[in-house]
């Protein structure tokens, strides 16, 4: 239990001309559970980092002070625990048990008091397991817990979370929830989280502090003052406050069948059961259809069998005017038939321009040079990706890679897009432009099949669902 | 799934030795196949690890599986050292044009197969049998290895898999934008490097990630760390030490006793 106070903070990164915050001033009292909320670009991440003592002197240039319980932060890294939002690169051993002993054996934990505390993180955040199951068989979920009890087992004075439960599906994401809520009203810590998602996580805390772009202060306060104050211009910034509506795109009627699916198998060597059982469904154009259920129920294997990305062990993907089915089709002729998003945009860039990334697909399919240029521009304009058309797609922020990985797949004119998970992990504003595109895709004549978690994507966008359990389609059949 | 999990029963008796006292073992026997020259002291280790083999819980199955490329390399360096050899002495057992075998060739290039098959063999019983986190603690503990460089090593060990299963994502998301190898082998290559571009940013950036959570953990503190698990010799450790340097001077004495004892300089 200890005060944090930042006085005049500012920081730059190395390399970087702008400061990443400048002028930040806050006191949090001992015990007091903050929730810091901010657009993209406002610093809460840098904010906690220096509450961390990660911003090394070679990394940056800082200003002002940081201070934990009025000593430098740099100084007071074993009073601090922080959970990132990744699970998979915070992990650090093979084995569950030995992940969490790894931060007491830093603190330098006398060894016959290192496994009891083990044993008790373990069990304070719900972990399932013995100490000894091997980290990499471990879902989402289970893996963000079992860092937890790495944070937890150090028995910090501060407990830093950056938006723990962003790359967790739905389920995965309430477990971690149950896991803070329990083991943060069995601690005095002083606790800060950053998070989009404001309604998973406001009965956690007893404070807001919104910051605007630069780490400007904005709000201050109980949480139901400032979102009863600021709620609306937090949601037009990013911020997923509870009660503001969000916005619904109905579907027309939907056209002629422009995929199709039969009796779609995929049988992975050496797995009980298969992947993906015997699926058939149609697509329409002017639709999109929600692909949902639970983890390793086959959503994924679906639109990889629907994308022609995969060989089904049986049964096959087919698209009018096409006699091979999909996945027999070269990939350059694929691409103008179906275009597939995948969930990280990264993996599909192949070019070093924006401008080329559009391109690419309409040179691969082989049009002429002023078709191609042509539809460049259009896509340029209609994606807002213009001012960036020169910019290297690894440097994109997540909303604009996003936005340019489903340019891409579209460029070369496919009747079909598929989208799997598109809106994972996004803030609200980059959601609601999501949605919107998504929209206005689907009502040019495009069929799409969306693989998602995401029920506010679904009820604003999708006019059926196919349900998968265990590899099979529960409802939303075929017609 | 590549995992790092060894493929042999936890509760056998090789597995349970010490990483240290397994690694002392390892040394001695593959030293001794590299001194020798000649092919019966190889042949003596050789039978010596066959017979431990069912000491050290690997299945044979997988054991073999490990093993494949080695009987394959081993019987390329008989034939290459028998055919090459500097000069051929003994009876010839084969002429075939410019192509001449003779049996002091050949005896040599079994011995050099010998003798490469025995230090293989060493090692994988050795490194199969042992976890990678006991080894890395044994060598913090024992050996006095850093642990930024242990620890650092394990953590990017824990990480390989993901690569295995990053590869396949980032080439079914190329063949949904058009681009596919095919036959062509420049078209093979460069998707090869432009894939490998692709997992590499990503990679850079986890580790950077990982490196981050580690300090977040005090790894970087100056406090010397404590060991949750402690790594010594016991007497059974330092008994296979014995016995296997035993083994070594045992297939020595053997080999000078028969007269076919040579060094290898």
């Amino acid at each position: 239990m200890v005060p944090v106070e930042f006085r005049g903070f500012a920081w730059r990164h190395a390399g970087r001309r702008a400061q990443a915050v400048a002028g930040v001033d806050l006191r949090v009292e001992p015990g007091e559970r903050v929730l810091l909320l901010g657009p993209s670009g406002s610093g809460k991440s840098t904010l906690l980092a220096a509450l961390a003592g990660l911003l090394t002197d070679d990394s940056g240039e800082q200003d002002g002070e940081v201070l934990i319980d009025g000593k430098p932060a740099a100084d007071q890294r074993a009073r601090v625990g922080l959970l990132f939002q990744d699970p998979e690169s915070q992990l650090v051993m093979a084995r569950s048990g030995d992940d969490v002993a790894f931060g007491l054996e830093n603190q330098a934990v006398p060894p016959g008091e290192i496994w009891p505390r083990v044993h008790a993180a373990l069990e304070a955040v719900g972990f399932p397991y013995g100490p000894d199951r091997p980290t990499h068989a471990l879902s989402g979920g289970e893996q963000q817990r079992l860092a937890l009890a790495g944070v937890l087992a150090r028995r910090p004075d501060l407990i830093l979370l950056d938006e723990p439960t962003a790359n967790l599906d739905p389920e995965g994401a309430q477990d971690v929830r149950e896991a803070l809520r329990y083991a943060l009203a069995d601690s005095e810590a002083t606790m800060i989280v950053v998070e989009h998602r404001v309604a998973d996580i406001l009965d956690l805390v007893d404070r807001v502090i919104a910051l605007g772009p630069g780490g400007t202060l904005i709000a201050d306060g109980p949480a139901a003052a400032v979102l009863a104050e600021h709620g609306e211009s937090l949601a037009a910034q990013g911020v997923w406050v509870p009660g503001v509506p969000l916005p619904s795109r109905p579907a027309g009627t939907a056209g002629d069948v422009a995929l199709r699916g039969d009796g779609l198998t995929l049988a992975y060597p050496g797995a009980d059961r298969p992947a993906l059982d015997d699926v058939t469904f149609a697509l329409r154009r002017g639709e999109l259809v929600a692909v949902t259920g639970p983890n390793g129920s086959g959503k994924s294997t679906l639109a990889l069998l629907a994308g022609g990305l995969a060989r089904p062990t049986s049964g096959v993907a087919t698209v009018p005017g096409e006699a091979r089915p999909l996945h027999r089709l070269p990939a350059r002729r694929l691409a103008t038939r179906v275009g597939s998003v995948f969930q990280d945009p990264e993996h599909q860039f192949v070019t070093p321009t924006v401008r080329d990334e559009l391109a690419f697909g309409p040179r691969q399919a082989g049009w002429p040079a002023d078709r191609t240029a042509a539809r460049v521009a259009e896509l340029l304009d209609r994606l807002r990706l213009a001012p960036l058309a020169e910019a290297n797609p690894h440097t994109l922020s997540g909303g604009e890679a996003r936005r340019l990985s489903v340019a891409g797949a579209l460029a070369a004119a496919p009747d079909v897009l598929l989208l799997d998970e598109p809106t994972f992990g996004q803030d609200r504003r980059t959601w609601g432009e999501l949605v919107d595109l998504t929209a206005d895709i689907r009502d040019e004549g495009t069929a799409l099949l969306a693989v998602t978690h995401d029920r506010d994507f679904a009820a604003a966008l999708a006019g059926r669902e196919l349900v998968l359990r265990g590899g099979r389609l529960a409802e939303g059949a075929a017609e | 799934m590549l995992t790092l999990a060894p493929v042999c029963d936890a509760d056998a008796p090789i597995a349970r030795v010490n990483p240290v006292a397994k690694l002392a073992a390892v040394a001695a026997v593959s030293t001794t196949a590299l001194v020798a020259a000649d092919w019966l002291t190889p042949l003596l280790l050789l039978a010596v690890l066959a017979a431990a083999i069912p000491f050290s819980g690997i299945r044979i199955r997988a054991l073999a599986r490990h093993l494949a490329w080695l009987w394959l390399a081993a019987g390329t360096v008989v034939v290459v050292n028998a055919l090459f050899a500097a000069e051929q002495t003994g009876r010839t057992l084969l002429a075939f044009g410019p192509v001449e075998i003779s049996s002091g060739a050949l005896l040599d290039g079994t011995a050099i197969g010998l003798r490469v098959c025995v230090a293989a063999t060493a090692g994988v019983l050795g490194f199969a049998t042992t976890d990678p986190t006991d080894l890395a603690d044994a060598l913090t503990q024992q050996l006095k290895a850093p642990a930024r460089f242990t620890l650092g090593a394990l953590a990017a060990l824990r990480l390989l898999p993901l690569l295995g299963a990053e590869w396949q994502q980032i080439t079914t998301a190329r063949r949904a934008r058009g681009l596919e190898a095919g036959w062509n082998p420049l078209r093979r290559a460069r998707l090869f490097a432009s894939t490998m571009f692709t997992l590499l940013v990503g990679a850079i950036r986890r580790a950077g990630r990982l490196a981050a959570a580690m300090d977040a953990r005090g790894f970087d503190s100056e406090i010397p760390r404590t060991h949750a698990r402690t790594q010594r010799m016991a007497a059974g450790d330092w008994a296979l030490t014995a016995l296997a340097v035993a083994v070594c001077a045992g297939a020595v004495a053997a080999s000078v006793a028969y007269g076919t004892f040579t060094v290898f300089l």
